[in-house]
């Protein structure tokens, strides 16, 4: 038994897991010490609770993409980041001209509803263009070329956008009706967060129940199982593949409208971050699963903006904001060290990644 | 007809969106011919006569009116969708939303000329650039690959205008090249002329007699063709040794640039080349040396300050340290795994260093200065005319390590592991071992190009190691070919030379990366300078049948 057991746990496993346990009591000791030394009030923790789930259900957004894609052609879209991009710079446009014509101020969810409709027409047609130009001639070939040409496209879409629109920060307008904060008892919430968690959650129900309920989405998730068998069954494998990448871009541009109303700019650098984070939830969640990404997005969201104060703060670290990103960084990294499945894995054991 | 109207508007959109990102205005600045066409010209030429071409040959039947109206055609769409452009261009104003829709672009395109007739200028040029696309395609083929060969070296000697001038007008007896070739703008007519018919005629020799001389070399014995060899090899290192003396002070900073990308691409070529590792965070450990000898060296941190060769071997053990570190979480994961881990650790490593919480020690947004250079005795390895022998002979070892690796067992073992893992292991190769060997050779490679990146800027900071750094690295490698060496120097002289050379170019650099990206991994593959085995792998299917299958599968006809 104890000899089975010492021929299973190779030396690489150990240094794993010694790894793993010492980020673990860091974390938790970090955490302990913060809380014992009372920094912050639960006001703090309820802003930071609220910010988290509207990062989060932004992430969860642009997390459908990646998964939904990565469902069908087991592949990582690593320019998705750029579709998420181009829907918000390109409605920034449309959204400028309202703003100067005083109609964003008499009909702002007029104007809102047609911003979101270009951002994510403008996403959807990048998406579409994407699969069309550079993905399908490749469906077949090994696997690290589809991912290298994503790399390429991605930086293809980047400084095509950089060369179109320039090469500043653009300052999204203000929506008058956004602004200020809605109070709840003893806490308050800024408007926009409320709205930008409220929208992503009604997309996201939206989304899942056309994946789960719809014929098309009972096909895509027939082509995510297995494309040669559906392709049997009639359905038009192609086809959904398109759907798949369309329903990717419009969760995407959407996310890029409610991301850029929080953050208030747009740049033809800003997809880059939110890309890899939310590749991170989709990670998180387990690649390839729906819920998942979603479940993923908010928790990652959550962490990110509660870690550096609950742990890094309490571990006597300068400035822990600045370490945000490495948060996310590192996080992913563990997940795909030690459950590469994710918290809601059900497919992609090792033998598929 | 359909198709070449299709093929056009794709050319066109093609043609509008290069000229709507800036890239036409950008390159109009440098003149091909002198007053007569310019390279912003040019690139829309070249769409357009591609665009054509591509109508030819999608042409069904082989009735040669018929191709050259298809071409036609295309050419015309494409000049249409310009126009357009130009008409949308004067209706509205397109500067609100395109930075690049200015006044300029549209002279540009109207060939400076009135609304009216530049619009038929363009169309003219259009249906020119058609029916020359036809007539090269319906050409025999030696004819058009002297046609293409000698009009691309035209364009590529008016390009690189500014690298030649110099070079010719240092050498006495050339500077009378200099003055029949080139204006103070793009090449004379009189040069492009000349040189359009020695190329030609040069092309048309060696189509003709190129075949014939090979073979003579390879029948010589076997003891001259030694010789010859050696004789090229001297030849080499001697203008390798000169280059620096003969190219003046800015080129040699270009091609300490392009040494530093040799080396950095060598690493990462056995990583992804080699064993088959997609590593977009190989910039960790240009990062790692890098700092590694600032911080062994600079006395501005007050920790050491050793010299720069007592630094060195601490810089590369550094990086191959934290190869294996960086390995190990990694070991299991494959492709796009790997891929965005690696990517995750690069970010990991700069933000650490970016941060005020390690400032002390690594000196945060500021970096550190004052890093000694390099002394030899009495040399020391001040500009970049002379850090460029300190960067050629670190690719000289590294590429000589490399190419001793590859036919390795270690080398095969990582080539095994990079064609099929599980078989390699069932084969009997250490995968924990090899893998981690691969990391730990390129990180290695990477750090020793990182020491020398510090000691040639003088100091280091976070910014110099962002995630730009990994992609060029990788597009280097996947565009001279994965895991071939002289692909790597190939493909550091392309992506990487030629942008410091052309100004204009460098805005455009990772545009055209992103492109070369996925244009190569579309069409080509296998890279500029393939590997023999590489290229064989992807291209199994084109591979003529022997002998032996083909008589199999007549018999099994009978």
């Amino acid at each position: 038994m104890l000899k089975q057991l010492r021929e299973r746990i190779t030396p690489t496993d150990i240094v794993m897991w010694v790894i793993g346990g010492a980020i673990l009591a860091l974390i938790i000791w970090g955490s302990v010490a913060t809380l014992i030394a009372g920094r912050y009030s639960r006001y703090h923790w309820f802003d930071f609770l609220v910010f988290g789930l509207a990062q989060g259900s932004v992430y969860a957004l642009i997390a459908m993409g990646y998964t939904l894609v990565y469902g069908v052609l087991r592949m990582i879209n690593f320019a998705h980041s750029e579709v998420f991009m181009s829907g918000p710079y390109t409605a920034y446009y449309v959204a400028a001209a309202f703003y100067r014509s005083g109609f964003l101020d008499s009909h702002p969810i007029l104007s809102l509803m047609v911003v979101f409709l270009v951002a994510m027409a403008t996403s959807t047609l990048i998406a579409f263009l994407l699969e069309r130009v550079a993905y399908r001639p490749l469906r077949n070939a090994p696997r690290l070329i589809p991912l290298i040409t994503a790399i390429g496209a991605s930086f293809f879409l980047q400084y095509t956008f950089r060369g179109l629109y320039g090469s500043g920060f653009q300052a999204y307008p203000v929506v008058k009706l956004l602004e200020g904060e809605i109070v709840f008892g003893e806490f308050r919430i800024l408007r926009i967060h409320l709205v930008v968690i409220v929208a992503a959650a009604l997309l996201l129900i939206a989304l899942y129940s056309f994946i789960q309920r719809t014929r098309v989405g009972k096909a895509i998730r027939a082509v995510s199982e297995d494309k040669e068998a559906s392709y049997l069954m009639g359905i038009d494998v192609d086809r959904m593949i398109v759907t798949t990448f369309v329903i990717g871009g419009m969760s995407a541009g959407a996310a890029g409208v409610l991301y850029a109303l929080m953050f208030k700019q747009v740049h033809f650098f800003m997809g880059f971050i939110p890309g890899i984070k939310a590749f991170t939830a989709a990670v998180l969640g387990g690649i390839g699963n729906i819920p998942g990404a979603m479940l993923g997005g908010i928790f990652l969201g959550l962490f990110e903006t509660l870690g550096p104060s609950l742990f890094l703060d309490g571990l006597g670290i300068r400035a822990p904001y600045q370490l945000k990103d490495a948060i996310a960084f590192t996080m992913l990294v563990l997940i795909l060290i030690f459950r590469p499945t994710g918290i809601l894995g059900e497919r992609l054991a090792v033998k598929k990644a | 007809m359909k198709q070449s109207i299709k093929i056009g508007l794709i050319g066109g959109l093609v043609a509008v969106l290069l000229a709507l990102i800036g890239m036409v205005e950008a390159f109009s600045q440098r003149d091909i011919i002198s007053g007569i066409i310019s390279m912003g010209h040019t690139l829309l030429l070249l769409v357009a006569v591609f665009m054509g071409y591509l109508a030819a040959k999608r042409t069904v039947g082989s009735r040669p009116l018929r191709i050259l109206a298809n071409s036609l055609l295309c050419g015309l769409v494409v000049g249409a969708l310009l126009a357009c452009l130009v008409l949308l261009g004067h209706v509205v104003n397109l500067r609100t939303v395109f930075v690049n829709a200015m006044p300029p672009l549209y002279q540009l395109l109207t060939f400076n000329q009135e609304l009216g007739t530049g619009i038929l200028i363009l169309l003219g040029a259009g249906v020119l650039s058609g029916v020359f696309a036809g007539m090269l395609y319906l050409v025999p083929g030696l004819a058009r690959r002297i046609l293409i060969i000698s009009l691309s070296s035209i364009v590529g000697v008016g390009v690189l205008q500014d690298m030649l001038r110099p070079t010719f007008s240092l050498w006495g007896p050339l500077a009378i090249i200099n003055e029949w070739l080139y204006t103070a703008n793009g090449l004379t007519l009189s040069g492009a002329f000349g040189l359009f018919i020695l190329i030609a005629a040069g092309s048309y020799f060696w189509a003709r007699r190129g075949n014939a001389i090979r073979t003579d070399l390879q029948r010589m014995p076997a003891t001259r063709q030694r010789v010859l060899k050696a004789g090229v090899f001297i030849i080499l290192i001697v203008v390798l040794l000169a280059l620096p003396r003969v190219l003046g002070l800015f080129l040699s900073e270009v091609i300490t640039i392009v040494g530093l990308y040799v080396l950095l691409g060598l690493g990462l070529n056995i990583v992804v080349g080699y064993a088959g590792l997609l590593d977009l965070g190989y910039v960790a450990f240009f990062a790692i040396g890098a700092y590694t000898m600032a911080i062994l060296t600079s006395p501005e941190l007050g920790f050491f300050s050793l010299s720069f060769w007592e630094a060195l071997p601490f810089s590369i053990i550094m990086g191959v340290l934290s190869g294996v570190i960086l390995g190990i979480p990694v070991l299991k994961m494959r492709g796009d795994y790997l891929a965005i881990v690696t990517l995750g650790f690069g970010e990991i490593i700069r933000i650490l260093v970016l941060s005020d919480f390690l400032r002390p020690w690594l000196g945060g947004a500021q970096g550190i200065a004052k890093i000694p250079k390099a002394h030899l005795g009495n040399f020391e390895f001040s500009g970049p005319q002379q850090i460029y022998y300190l960067i050629l002979a670190g690719c000289l070892l590294v590429g000589l390590i490399s190419y001793k690796l590859r036919d390795s067992r270690l080398g095969r073992a990582w080539m095994a592991v990079r064609e099929d893992e599980d078989v390699a292991q069932a084969m009997g190769i250490n995968l924990v071992a090899t893998k981690l060997l691969a990391f730990a050779t390129g990180a290695g490679f990477s750090a020793l190009s990182g020491a020398i990146f510090a000691s040639k800027l003088a100091s280091v900071y976070p910014h110099s190691f962002n995630v730009m750094i990994s992609i060029n690295i990788v597009c280097v490698i996947i565009v001279g070919g994965m895991g071939s060496i002289p692909g790597v120097i190939v493909g550091s002289i392309a992506l990487v030379g030629l942008p410091e050379l052309l100004r204009e170019f460098a805005e455009y650099r990772l545009f055209v990366y992103g492109t070369a990206l996925v244009a190569m991994m579309l069409l080509r593959p296998e890279g500029l300078l393939p590997e023999a085995v590489r290229r064989r792998e992807l291209h199994e299917e084109e591979i003529p049948k022997t002998g032996s299958d083909l008589v199999e599968e007549s018999g099994s006809i009978k």
